[in-house]
């Protein structure tokens, strides 16, 4: 019942992000078959051409998607954030099974067949359109069925580099932890799967040989405009930003989509004109966007800026952080605006329970623990050098169990369930209380603060003044509280993203 | 014997260091019917192969209508080739007609030229085209299908019809049918025909000459004396 309301709450942005997801997987597939026939073609007739394409192809099927999106980032061209990185990476998962099929296809055709048609005179290319190709043709639609309905599946991790499509749900429902938001875009997406398995094998079904007949050409025509419709109107709803738009980006995890429609919201609330490429997947990917141009502004914190972007040394104090940080980011031409106000650090969680019956309340008080637990953290986390093994080398902790991975919105998870018994969260994260848990005072002042500070290019602040005094007008307005209190909001209380950022705004900085 | 529509000089073929055919000589004059006979494994595919220009000899030389094989153009020489295989090779992604207008249609002729044509011969090979014409290939028992075959090797009535093994597949009883049935046909289209079979019987049922292939050459002897 909630999926349904939610449906119909959302159903305008539904719509968009279904549209969107077709326009990535029909573009994709299109391509791919373009590329994928001639050189399943190719395989077919030149077994030494062959060989090397179909593992090439087998070995680009075999990189986790997400990987391949993190080595596809940096190129010239397909780089970027948005569609055309979703599309490339989509493609090449989608020519393994299309030139695999289209060779299997072309292999399987009864040599006599073959024969006959030499004999009879028919050129390379006549045995080719006129034999060869009628006949491998189930094959070869039944191969671009795989392609799609792997690629429909595959499109949901485009959002993660700000795609877009049903994916955009998922990713929200899981760094809001509310299964009605990942089933919002999981259920349309295995509909379309389905949906787009049953058509295709319909056709392949009406292409095997002797089962013609003279009225599936009228079907098929319409069936392919359609798609084809569909795509173009994708394409025509997906240009780049609009000129005077600004463009606002945020990682994927609760607090940034709410920054991101912070800064949003402010920006509307003076009438100027706003995009949304919230939720990519992580500050690496922010900060190359910003970079790049794709988007004009996103916030950031002081510590992760200094530590894991601009690789600087670690640095304690907030306004020698806030320094090294503007001079850093200046000649990269961006610039920090005055910090939002909360530090959202780094913070040692574990159960109240635990931390009652164990009396844990410093991170130093985890020896006592430490050959029995199990740590928990996110990717970032475990990468950092202000992360984990920063944490293990001040406090001199030996945890004898190595620490669970994940993503780092199922930490809170699946502390409270037990899976691990340690994890490192963010301080102003809004299931802190909701799923009663304590946090550990960092007692040897181990982690770095993490201002948080809105990001902007430097050029969009020279252009357009008006940016500037409509950020600062936030500077220092968001203490811990506020920020916990929105957190909680979208994430224990579920409600709307837009709906809290306005709710607060309002309250806060009444116009 | 008047000049030779295919003449095979001193032809030797190797399959790798496998010697198939080693000096043969061979000639067929127009409007005969020549039927060689051999075991599997003696040249007797390669014979027809290497005249329509699907292999090509390593020694001597494969002459159709006084050119030598490697000189004529493939396509070209082939059209002027019919072919029936043993396995025949139907389309199963054409109808029965369209089979048979295939070599019609690559040879540009208008749809309803080459739809008449196709009629008619499907009516000549004993197989009205009322009621076969729209069927599918899988449709068709083994002697109809082999028919479509003749029809289709037919087509554009080429001057040369080479058949390889063409009713070896069939039953006794449509093989006897089918013979009778080719023996009119050839009698209403006078082409010259060289066929191979392993089956004594229907090389002197079929062929005015009967060659037999062995160790790599022809020996000939007169249907009437060898039997």
């Amino acid at each position: 019942m909630r999926l349904l309301s939610f449906w119909m709450s959302h159903r305008e942005e539904l719509a968009g992000m279904v549209e969107r997801h077709l326009f990535l997987v029909l573009w994709s597939t299109a391509i791919a078959t373009a590329i994928g026939l001639p050189a399943g073609i190719a395989a077919a007739h030149r077994p030494r051409i062959g060989r090397p394409l179909l593992a090439a192809a087998s070995i680009a099927q075999t990189i986790p998607s997400l990987a391949l999106l993190g080595f596809l980032l940096p190129l010239p061209f397909i780089g970027g954030i948005g569609p055309r990185i979703a599309i490339v990476a989509l493609i090449l998962y989608a020519l393994l099974p299309i030139v695999r099929s289209t060779a299997a296809g072309l292999r399987s055709i009864d040599p006599a067949i073959i024969d006959a048609g030499v004999a009879m005179g028919m050129t390379a290319r006549q045995l080719l359109w006129l034999v060869e190709l009628p006949l491998a043709l189930p094959s070869i639609v039944a191969g671009i069925r795989i392609a799609t309905i792997v690629g429909i599946g595959t499109a949901t991790i485009a959002a993660a580099i700000g795609a877009g499509g049903l994916g955009e749900y998922i990713f929200r429902g899981l760094s809001m932890v509310d299964s009605t938001v990942i089933l919002a875009g999981a259920i349309p997406a295995a509909l379309m799967a389905l949906l787009a398995d049953g058509i295709l094998t319909w056709v392949e079904r009406r292409l095997s040989p002797g089962h013609r007949q003279r009225s599936t050409a009228v079907p098929l025509a319409v069936a392919t405009a359609a798609l084809l419709l569909m795509a173009v109107v994708g394409a025509a709803g997906f240009g780049p930003a609009r000129p005077d738009t600004i463009v606002i980006g945020s990682k994927n995890f609760t607090e940034q989509v709410v920054l991101g429609e912070l800064l949003a919201q402010t920006l509307e609330r003076r009438g100027i004109r706003v995009t949304r490429r919230l939720n990519l997947g992580g500050s690496f990917i922010c900060d190359r966007a910003i970079r790049s141009g794709d988007i004009d502004a996103y916030v950031e914190y002081t510590g992760t800026a200094l530590a894991a972007i601009l690789k600087q040394p670690l640095e304690k104090d907030p306004d020698a952080a806030l320094t090294s940080l503007r001079n850093a980011y200046g000649r990269s031409g961006l610039s920090v605006l005055a910090p939002l106000g909360f530090n959202n650090t780094f913070a040692m969680l574990v159960r109240h329970e635990d931390a009652d019956t164990l009396g844990l309340a410093t991170i130093d008080d985890l020896h006592r623990v430490e050959a029995q637990w199990r740590p928990g953290f996110g990717y970032e986390f475990a990468e950092r050098a202000d992360g984990y093994s920063g944490l293990l080398k001040t406090y001199e902790l030996r945890f004898t169990t190595p620490p669970r991975v994940m993503e780092l919105n199922l930490v809170y998870r699946a502390l409270s369930s037990r899976q691990v018994d340690v994890v490192a969260g963010d301080a102003t994260s809004g299931l802190i209380k909701a799923l009663n848990l304590t946090m550990l005072r960092d007692n040897r002042s181990y982690f770095p603060p993490y201002y948080a500070v809105p990001i902007v290019r430097s050029a969009v602040l020279l252009a357009r003044p008006e940016l500037r005094e409509a950020f600062n007008e936030l500077a220092g307005r968001i203490s811990e509280d506020d920020m916990r209190a929105m957190n909680a909001s979208v994430d224990v209380e579920h409600r709307d993203v837009a709906a809290t950022v306005r709710d607060f705004l309002s309250a806060k900085l009444p116009n | 014997m008047p000049e030779p529509v295919v003449s095979l000089v001193g032809v030797r073929f190797n399959y790798g260091n496998h010697v198939v055919l080693d000096d043969l000589d061979l000639a067929v004059g127009a409007g005969e019917s020549l039927a060689l006979v051999g075991r599997s494994g003696s040249g007797k595919s390669t014979v027809l192969k290497l005249i329509d220009r699907l292999l090509l000899p390593d020694a001597g030389s494969v002459v159709v209508e006084g050119r030598d094989t490697r000189e004529w153009d493939p396509i070209n020489l082939r059209r002027r080739i019919g072919y029936v295989l043993q396995e025949i090779g139907l389309f199963p992604h054409l109808t029965v007609e369209e089979n048979v207008a295939l070599v019609p249609r690559l040879e540009g002729w208008p749809v309803e030229r080459r739809r008449a044509r196709a009629h008619d011969l499907l009516e000549l090979v004993g197989l009205p085209a009322a009621e076969f014409a729209d069927r599918w290939p899988r449709e068709l028992s083994g002697g109809q299908r082999q028919r479509v075959g003749v029809a289709r090797a037919l087509a554009i009535d080429p001057p040369i019809l080479l058949m390889d093994e063409p009713f070896g597949a069939l039953d006794s009883i449509t093989r006897q049918e089918l013979r009778t049935e080719f023996q009119r046909i050839r009698r209403h289209l006078r082409q010259t025909v060289i066929l191979v079979t392993h089956d004594m019987d229907e090389a002197f049922a079929l062929g005015d000459r009967v060659g037999v292939l062995e160790r790599g050459r022809v020996t000939f002897g007169r249907p009437a004396l060898t039997r």
